[in-house]
């Protein structure tokens, strides 16, 4: 944590609910809904007394219509609010993939520049809970594919903090992805801690041996990995992406350029993904600067199973982020 | 207005001819549209209003400038209605920068935030989600305006159709859904879609007040848009209209129409609303020969100016073609 006089323990969960409660207070064109965001107090207790304090009105609980309630929020957004809409999850996102693709993403350029879409959507992602397929994927890196909106996956408590009231002010869609294993992630937040922009990466260890690129729910497992590496020798910069869309090639690019070696570690599948997508960038800027092939570390190309040690092996896993930088770094390739 | 004092004092020979002036409007522009099209000055999907005018002139004369307008891609009719001026519809049709969305959406896609006339949107059933939340942003706000969504019969087998009459009716939300029910999705037609057919008992079922009403007849379509939409205004939560029309052209320029008859395309053109409003005119004696010359010469400058609009613009320059996918202001 940064230097600051006053910081207080907190979880993710708790960071993000006072920055939605702090957007509530300062702006009244703003308000939540989703399914479960009041009486229950949102699945993952993210709105937890938000409906005591706010209201039926601003904190408002949908029924299991994710076209109808993501649409009502772009058309809210249209019309003069600054909607905050979540998502029980990511694959539910699904069910309102036409609003988000075709009207959220589109109008603007659509409308020649006439209507933009200020609204915020939030959603848990990825696995490491047993909830099994229809629960657990990681599909923030597909929706970073398209054009119109901002796709950001914060994945410290300051960030959280930081980005949610930032993503509010921005003028476009923004989709949020909250790595579902994070909201019980503790860290110190700085009472004045500030808004965090949504363009740029954040370097999270400085390194000189290996560039190690993750987002999000993996940002832990690369940051064990590294300390690791560290014991053995081999320094790796660690690059919190924060934001899939735009991609922040800048910063990328001029660690890669320092370290000559790259992994990205990401819980999507490898194949068409955005790992993929960095890879292809890193080879366009950095092609001559490489000193080993860029590794990636990505989930098994199966439906997340449920059984534990099925998942586990699924996902991305220190040990095997630690192999591919080795494997980088000793040009076994 | 209330419906008594339209009944009681009598159609006015002047709000007729504004009627008559509006759906000739639509069909001249249109008309002139499917010609730009065969001489390739349109491309893309162009999807015409032709027989369905009744509908848009009829229901935008219950709407007051603040109110909102959600369409489909077969808009050109609701636009116009709406007040958005023909030259830059038309020129959006030809590509250029000076069309209502610089080029960018074409037929399907006019929008006019000027007149509130938030798109053609050319997902059957997509609009329906926008129309609930722009309503929900205006009860969120107590401002009393109505949002009026247009779709097609064929949207009503779409799953947004059926969230979007729950959520307009569970939270009560200024909507003024208006259902133009021109028997055919595409080639579909509604009884090889859907296990009810009568539209207007659908969305009675979500507690939402809802009448059919006979769209070639633009006084009735006035009539019942207006009692709806003053119950909206009020606070009464949504209503429903059931809009019967027909389309006598074919879908879109590339369709044959394999899937009805010609005898039953005929058989609707008797009832042409124009043509049928037009003889109801000269019964009352608010129209005759001249008035009816004058108003064709009226509309016939409209379409021509709009053809010099269109003709004289500019194409958007290249450089510009990444504008607005995200707002200026924020990137």
């Amino acid at each position: 944590m940064t230097a600051s006089k006053i910081a207080t323990r907190t979880t993710y969960r708790d960071a993000l609910r006072e920055a939605i409660r702090e957007a509530l207070h300062a702006d009244e064109r703003v308000f939540l809904m989703g399914e479960d965001v009041g009486r229950y107090g949102g699945c993952y207790a993210v709105s937890k007394g938000l409906l005591e304090e706010f209201g039926p009105e601003r904190i408002r609980d949908t029924p299991l219509s994710e076209s109808a309630f993501v649409g009502a929020g772009i058309g809210a957004a249209l019309n003069g609010m600054r909607p905050i809409v979540e998502i029980m999850t990511v694959n539910f996102s699904l069910l309102a993939l036409d609003q988000i693709v075709n009207n959220a993403a589109t109008i603007l350029h659509m409308s020649g520049g006439q209507y933009n879409v200020p609204i915020v959507i939030r959603m848990p992602t990825g696995a490491g809970r047993q909830v099994a397929a229809q629960h657990s994927h990681s599909l923030e890196g597909w929706y970073a594919h398209i054009p119109g909106i901002r796709v950001v996956a914060p994945a410290t408590v300051p960030d959280v903090r930081g980005m949610l009231w930032t993503a509010i002010e921005n003028p476009d869609p923004v989709l949020m992805f909250e790595h579902a294993a994070l909201y019980n992630m503790e860290d110190d937040l700085a009472e004045d801690a500030a808004p965090v922009d949504l363009d740029r990466a954040a370097v999270r260890r400085v390194g000189s041996d290996i560039s190690l690129i993750t987002y999000g729910g993996t940002l832990g497992k690369t940051a064990e990995a590294a300390e690791q590496l560290a014991r053995d020798g081999i320094e790796a910069e660690v690059i919190d992406l924060r934001s899939l869309r735009p991609l922040d090639t800048e910063t990328i690019v001029a660690s890669v350029a320092k370290t000559h070696r790259a992994v990205i570690v990401d819980e999507g599948w490898r194949s068409g993904s955005i790992s993929a997508e960095i890879s292809a960038r890193i080879v366009e800027r950095c092609f001559y600067e490489l000193d080993a092939p860029v590794g990636r570390v990505c989930t098994v190309e199966v439906p997340i199973p449920y059984a534990k040690h099925l998942e586990e092996r699924a996902l991305p896993q220190v040990a095997g982020i630690v192999a591919a930088a080795n494997r980088a770094v000793t040009g076994g390739g | 207005m209330t419906i008594q004092s339209a009944v009681h004092s009598g159609p006015s020979a002047a709000h007729g001819l504004t009627l008559f002036r509006e759906m000739l409007g639509i069909r001249r522009f249109e008309e002139k549209c499917a010609e730009l099209y065969s001489v390739g000055k349109i491309r893309g999907f162009l999807h015409l209003y032709v027989g369905e005018e009744a509908v848009a002139v009829g229901v935008t004369q219950a709407l007051t400038p603040e109110d909102a307008v959600v369409s489909t891609y077969r808009e050109h009719g609701h636009a116009l209605a709406r007040g958005v001026a023909a030259g830059p519809i038309l020129a959006e049709m030809y590509g250029k920068v000076e069309g209502c969305s610089r080029g960018r959406g074409g037929s399907m896609h006019i929008f006019d935030a000027s007149k509130r006339f938030v798109g053609g949107n050319a997902i059957v059933g997509g609009g329906l989600p926008l129309a609930v939340g722009m309503a929900l942003a205006d009860k969120l706000r107590g401002i009393e305006r109505v949002t009026a969504c247009f779709f097609g019969e064929g949207a009503v087998a779409e799953g947004e159709f059926h969230e979007s009459m729950n959520l307009a009716a569970l939270w009560s939300l200024p909507v003024l859904f208006c259902c133009e029910n021109n028997l055919y999705a595409m080639g579909t037609a509604l009884a090889r879609s859907e296990s009810q057919t009568d539209i207007a008992l659908k969305a009675a079922n979500y507690e939402i007040p809802a009448w059919p009403v006979d769209g070639m007849d633009v006084e009735a379509v006035e009539h019942l848009a207006h009692h709806a939409a003053e119950s909206v205004r009020a606070g009464g939560g949504p209503c429903f209209l059931e809009l019967r029309t027909y389309r006598f052209r074919a879908h879109s320029m590339y369709d044959p129409e394999l899937y009805r008859e010609k005898s039953e395309v005929e058989e609707w053109k008797k009832r042409d609303p124009i043509a049928n409003f037009v003889s109801i005119l000269r019964e009352r004696g608010h129209a005759d020969e001249a008035i009816i010359a004058d108003v064709e010469s009226e509309v016939a400058r409209m379409v021509e100016q709009a053809v010099a609009f269109a003709e004289a613009g500019t194409l958007e320059p290249e450089e510009e073609l990444e504008r607005f996918v995200l707002s200026e202001v924020g990137q």
